[in-house]
């Protein structure tokens, strides 16, 4: 069999022009068998490729379109939306806009709209729930004029920031999930506000879990390194013994950890009951440590942990112990020596275990639901309290779209610094 | 090598300090460990109680039973959810191995282009929090219910835990790879074999144990994941992760201990049967003694 790219000097004469036995030239020849290659090597990649752009991506798209898409308003309450359009907002509309309200109201009463149009104002401003289902009840019995009944009824229907809600609301794409995520609001004037402080809940919540995502990073450093050093230290037959106490905890069920935990540090746990039983406290002071954060960060660091000792203890092998050795030789005292020489070389591991860690904890959400108790919860719980209790589906993915931006931040910078293909599991 | 080792001139300070850092490093493997390891005596607690009692201290017969294990194996639910569990996991696990392993071809490859784009937006599904991966695969089922009926099918979970499964199977296997000799598939080639017969009869043998490495990283991604089955399934997909979720929250029974040390043997085989493939492929490339 003969190759395509066997070379023939075509006739006796000396051809300028370097040709493959088919008489093609050879570059063009080599140029197609290259354009083939990478063909082939695309096509391998592209069936898993679609299956991630249609199961993950593209799903990831449509959560963020949620977050700032806000139809229901618009297609609802077409009247009272085109009669706002030229509302300045700056004091309560007229009678007109009142009579296009009661048809919208009536209207969304018979298509059952008006339960979610009045979930998603109160979401905006709490207690507009009440007003919009009560006065839907009751417009279909008022003829006009309208205003004074309206008000009549509810006096929220006199007051501006009622009308700006449903303002603000109207266009179909909106920000106002986003400055909710991140406890402002517009106010009347339109102006981006802080709001009321009794509400204001979101920013503190993303700063607890950047702050207990930072004391499981570092937990897990100063847990991670003494015991990296041992395993890469050790002759291999031993530390692969030791590996396994890293590695089982990674193959084992997170709930599993999870229950573990709570088994050991709940009040009748058999931690408190191991103090009670020594003598360090006595039956009436056992101490609360699960159910709240003090917990979560413990059962998380000992979740995480492994991915800390991994990064760790595989820059650490690289590390020879001849460095040492020559550092002590020159006069350097044995923990100096560790401290500038071996602890320098290290650096890579910890930055590269410190960003997974840290990139992992920001999203975590079973192990703080299950025992994070009242303030042991993270963001990740917040989203899940909005997708399935109360239904606030633009925010729930407001809330996310900031955690996505964060972790992606994130994640380009571990690809920067160390690298996707580095990464490593036992 | 053994840096751990006190020399013999070592002076009091170094032993002292020897024994001292021994001794914290046997205290964090304690961390890691004893959480495990609690579980497993307490399942067989005759009592109702998540503590050992004293009974179990003095190794009293009369203090253990295997009731929360009849009380597993009786209970209907628990028997779907076990059943539930290995169906879809296992189904996940074959469509993430088989997609996982063929990109894993193709992003090794030397003419693979924007290989390090490739690999991160595959290898993401791993790192973006799970919740806004599930959040997000349900507002996708909503979409696509008029078409497909996912939400609350098993069809609609399997896909899920399958993406969340491919991105172990694509660092183990172009791990693997990493290490494979391109030459062999040239060889091949030449000596008359079609692609397809390299693949089989060279390739797949050489990187069998990086797939099944992956396989298993991939199934135990789904047999453990929760968020996605609260998200998208129904109660007729409930899994034993989901079951354990419902009775940590709900109503804490012994039995969850049961189920956990059940677990915890699954674990343990899966890591023997990883541990031992990384090291006879290690052995093969020479890279370990052992």
């Amino acid at each position: 069999m003969v190759g395509p790219y066997s070379l023939s000097y075509r006739g006796g004469e000396m051809s300028e022009l370097l040709t493959t036995v088919d008489g093609r030239p050879l570059k063009e020849a080599l140029a197609n068998a290259e354009r083939s290659k990478r063909i082939r090597a695309v096509l391998l990649v592209l069936p898993l490729f679609v299956f991630i752009f249609f199961s993950f991506l593209y799903p990831i798209a449509l959560m963020l379109y949620r977050s700032v898409e806000n139809p229901l308003i618009a297609e609802h309450m077409v009247e009272t939306v085109a009669i706002l359009e030229n509302w300045d907002v700056k004091e309560v509309p007229s009678e007109e806009a009142f009579a296009a309200l009661a048809n919208d109201l009536v209207a969304a009463r018979k298509t059952r709209e008006i339960g979610k149009i009045a979930t998603r104002l109160n979401f905006e401003t709490p207690g507009l729930r009440s007003v919009i289902t009560g006065t839907g009840r009751k417009a279909p019995r008022w003829g006009p004029p309208f205003k004074e009944q309206f008000i009549a009824y509810r006096s929220e229907w006199g007051e501006l920031e009622t009308w700006a809600t449903l303002k603000r609301l109207s266009p179909t794409i909106t920000t106002v999930n986003y400055l909710a995520a991140v406890d402002r609001k517009l106010n009347v004037e339109g102006n981006v506000v802080q709001i009321d402080e009794n509400y204001q809940i979101y920013v503190d919540l993303f700063m607890r879990t950047a702050w207990m995502s930072i004391l499981v990073t570092l937990a897990c450093v100063i847990l991670g390194f003494p015991i990296a050093y041992m395993l890469a230290s050790l002759p291999l037959r031993q530390s692969n013994m030791l590996m396994i106490l890293v590695l089982l905890p990674f193959w084992t069920s997170l709930l599993v950890r999870t229950t573990s935990w709570i088994v050991l540090l709940q009040t009748q746990g058999v931690l408190n009951d191991l103090m009670v039983w020594v003598g360090i406290i006595n039956d009436a002071q056992r101490i609360q440590l699960i159910f709240n954060a003090q917990g979560t960060v413990i059962a998380m660091t000992q979740i995480l942990l492994p991915f800390m000792v991994l990064p760790l203890y595989s820059v650490m092998k690289t590390i020879p112990p001849s460095y040492l050795r020559a550092a002590e030789s020159l006069g350097a005292h044995r923990f100096l020596a560790f401290w500038r020489v071996y602890v320098p070389n290290t650096l890579p591991g910890v930055g590269a275990g410190c960003l997974l860690v840290f990139i992992l904890a920001i999203g975590y959400y079973i192990t703080p639901a299950l025992v994070g108790g009242q303030d042991g919860q993270m963001i990740s719980n917040m989203i899940a309290f909005h997708m399935q209790k109360s239904l606030n589906w633009g925010l729930a993915a407001a809330l996310g779209g900031l955690l996505l931006l964060g972790v992606v931040l994130l994640y380009w910078v571990y690809n920067k610094l160390v690298g996707i293909d580095r990464l490593q599991m036992g | 090598m053994s840096q751990i080792s006190l020399p013999d001139h070592a002076g009091p300070v170094e032993t002292v300090w020897h024994w001292t850092y021994i001794a914290i490093c046997s205290l964090i493997f304690l961390f890691l460990i004893a959480p495990i390891l609690v579980i497993i005596p307490l399942s067989f607690n005759a009592e109702p109680y998540f503590t050992f009692t004293s009974g179990m201290m003095s190794l009293d017969p009369e203090a253990f039973s295997m009731r929360w294990y009849e009380d597993f194996m009786n209970k209907e639910i628990w028997q779907r959810s076990i059943a539930n569990s290995f169906f879809i996991a296992f189904f996940a696990t074959i469509l993430a191995t088989v997609l996982g392993t063929l990109a894993s071809l193709g992003l090794s490859r030397s003419e693979m282009p924007n290989k390090g784009l490739f690999m991160g937006l595959l290898i993401s599904p791993m790192i973006v929090p799970v919740i806004i991966t599930a959040a997000g695969i349900f507002f996708f089922y909503a979409t696509m219910n008029d078409y497909i009926p996912l939400t609350g099918s098993y069809l609609g979970v399997i896909i899920a835990h399958a993406v969340l499964g491919t991105p172990f199977v694509v660092i183990t296997v172009t791990a693997t790879l990493s290490g494979f000799d391109h030459s062999l598939t040239r060889a091949g080639a030449m000596l008359g074999a079609d692609p397809t017969t390299v693949f089989f009869k060279i390739i797949m043998p050489l990187i069998l144990p990086g797939v099944i490495s992956g396989a298993l990283f991939a199934f135990v991604t789904s047999f453990d994941e929760v968020v996605v089955v609260l998200f998208v399934a129904s109660v007729e997909q409930q899994t034993i992760p989901r079951q354990m979720w419902a009775g940590i929250r709900e109503s804490i029974s012994p039995t969850i201990l049961a189920v956990a040390t059940i677990l915890i043997c699954i674990s343990i085989c899966l890591l023997a049967t990883v541990e031992l493939l990384r090291r006879r492929s290690e052995r093969l490339r020479g890279m370990s003694p052992g």
